[in-house]
């Protein structure tokens, strides 16, 4: 039996109007497909977790899709995740409700931190996931102590909020978030890999979970931010919609590089 | 027919969720009445111990003892299963079921807290005939999410591994309790809940 917890490989589904799109760095949507088959294509194949995220409801200024969440949720028995125009605790309410286990908020928090205790204390804390997308820092390396200098964006990566991602993930610890989902808009997209020294500067930073988002292109990619990025998961979206990785080819690939999974799945 | 404790802490939907699709019929209350005459009780939990300090006050920790003494099948997830010891040193005020001895502590570990995430449960030698756990097999990974545990007492039916060894099951006679997910832990979680449902259903047949 292992001694420690397994690191979980996250499948997203990126919703709008009610279909699974994927872009490129936020822009440039095609469509992938149905959320509620998706998510139960990929719990089957061994994702641990799923995450649903409305990429327009924020920008769009709308409520999410209720009635997408509950679909989707119905017969998923992994942690199901939603985000996007959570902006009160009765949107929040709404989600639990319709089937979620996690909500993921990111626009609501930096204009009202509060809220994230709020949720936190009718749900609890591993309920709440403080979403985080930052870009770095034009030239912005790694700095001695580990640290790199990124900022947080919000609506999806369009409004640039002049807070330090790092600051904002230990604030977001202390008011009660339970994870934190870093995206690094930088890598999202590309495929070339995700952004390791800002996943570990983030992580070190924080007791709480962070899940890595963002570049996710192949099997090495994921190696890499678990052993140097220090993630506690990490989380991807188009390489699993196209088939280009199966989720347990995947998990095969990180228990042969030592890497704790769970598998079979 | 499963009756599932409603306290207002965290949410329900995905406990009902899992029973549903096990073809359970399931009634969501927190009256004690129905807590009393209940043919099988389920008390998800999630969140700070102090919020079963209402359990207390509403009556129904009155009428879940009732329901035990009198053999109701009786299961207890994540905080509903912490609730069942004698304390928890989260809320050092508000008092437990003591059906099982300890108190609940914080991990004394140095990895990060809570645990989060799927980890494997192994079966003491108390729960080599575990009903809750038939047809599971040791090493299967199932959904955590605490920061609290409960300690390794006589009637802990399984142990999970995290910096130290903790109880993941309990089980004595037909009080049960997870300290996991099974709502959320995939074919795992549902065989357990199965279980539960097929021992409440063995109950009410006799």
């Amino acid at each position: 039996m292992s001694t420690g917890i397994t690191k979980r490989i996250i499948a997203c589904l990126d919703v709008t109007k009610g279909r699974v799109v994927k872009g490129v760095q936020f822009v440039d949507l095609i469509d992938a497909g149905d959320p509620a088959e998706l998510a139960h294509l990929h719990a089957t194949s061994g994702a641990d977790e799923i995450v649903l995220l409305d990429i327009t409801a924020t920008s769009d200024a709308r409520p999410i899709l209720i009635d997408v969440v509950r679909r989707t949720a119905r017969q998923l028995f992994v942690p199901f995740t939603v985000g996007g125009g959570v902006r009160s605790l009765d949107d929040a309410s709404a989600l639990f409700d319709a089937g979620a286990d996690k909500i993921s908020i990111n626009s609501a928090a930096i204009k009202r931190p509060e809220i994230i205790a709020e949720i936190a204390e009718r749900f609890g804390s591993q309920a709440v996931i403080l979403a985080i997308d930052a870009k770095r820092k034009a030239g912005a390396e790694v700095s001695v102590d580990g640290t790199v200098e990124a900022e947080v964006y919000l609506a999806g990566g369009r409004v640039a909020t002049g807070h330090d991602a790092v600051a904002w993930a230990r604030e977001a610890e202390a008011r009660g978030a339970g994870e934190i989902l870093l995206t690094s808009m930088d890598c999202d997209g590309t495929r070339n890999g995700f952004d390791c020294p800002l996943t570990a500067a983030v992580a070190t930073a924080v007791r709480i979970p962070v899940i890595a988002s963002g570049g996710a292109g192949t099997g090495r990619h994921f190696v890499e931010v678990f052993k140097t990025g220090c993630a506690d998961a990490a989380l991807a979206a188009s390489i699993f919609h196209f088939g280009i990785h199966d989720v347990r080819e995947l998990k095969a690939e990180l228990q042969r590089e030592g890497i704790p999974v769970r598998l079979p799945c | 027919m499963i009756t599932l404790i409603d306290y207002k802490a965290g949410n329900l939907t995905s406990v009902r969720k899992a029973f549903t699709f096990l073809g359970e019929e399931c009634v969501v209350t927190e009256d004690p009445a129905l807590v009393r005459d209940a043919q099988a009780l389920v008390l998800p939990g999630v969140g700070h111990f102090c919020t079963t300090e209402r359990l207390a006050t509403s009556g129904v920790r009155d009428a879940v003892l009732e329901a035990i003494s009198r053999g109701v099948p009786f299961l207890g997830i994540c905080v509903g299963m912490q609730w069942q010891f004698a304390g928890s040193t989260e809320a050092p005020e508000t008092a437990g079921l003591a059906l099982f001895e300890g108190p609940c502590e914080r991990f004394k570990t140095e990895l990060k807290v809570p645990h989060v995430g799927w980890n494997q449960i192994r079966r003491t030698a108390h729960g080599e005939h575990s009903r809750l756990l038939d047809g599971v097999p040791d090493d299967s990974f199932v959904y955590f999410t605490h920061s609290y545990r409960a300690p390794v007492v006589k009637d802990v039916s399984a142990v999970t591994c995290y910096g130290e060894t903790f109880a993941a099951c309990v089980e004595r006679e037909n009080v049960f309790g997870v300290q996991f997910h099974p709502e959320k832990s995939g074919d795992t979680g549902l065989r357990i809940l199965k279980n539960f449902c097929n021992y409440a259903d063995e109950r009410s047949a006799r």
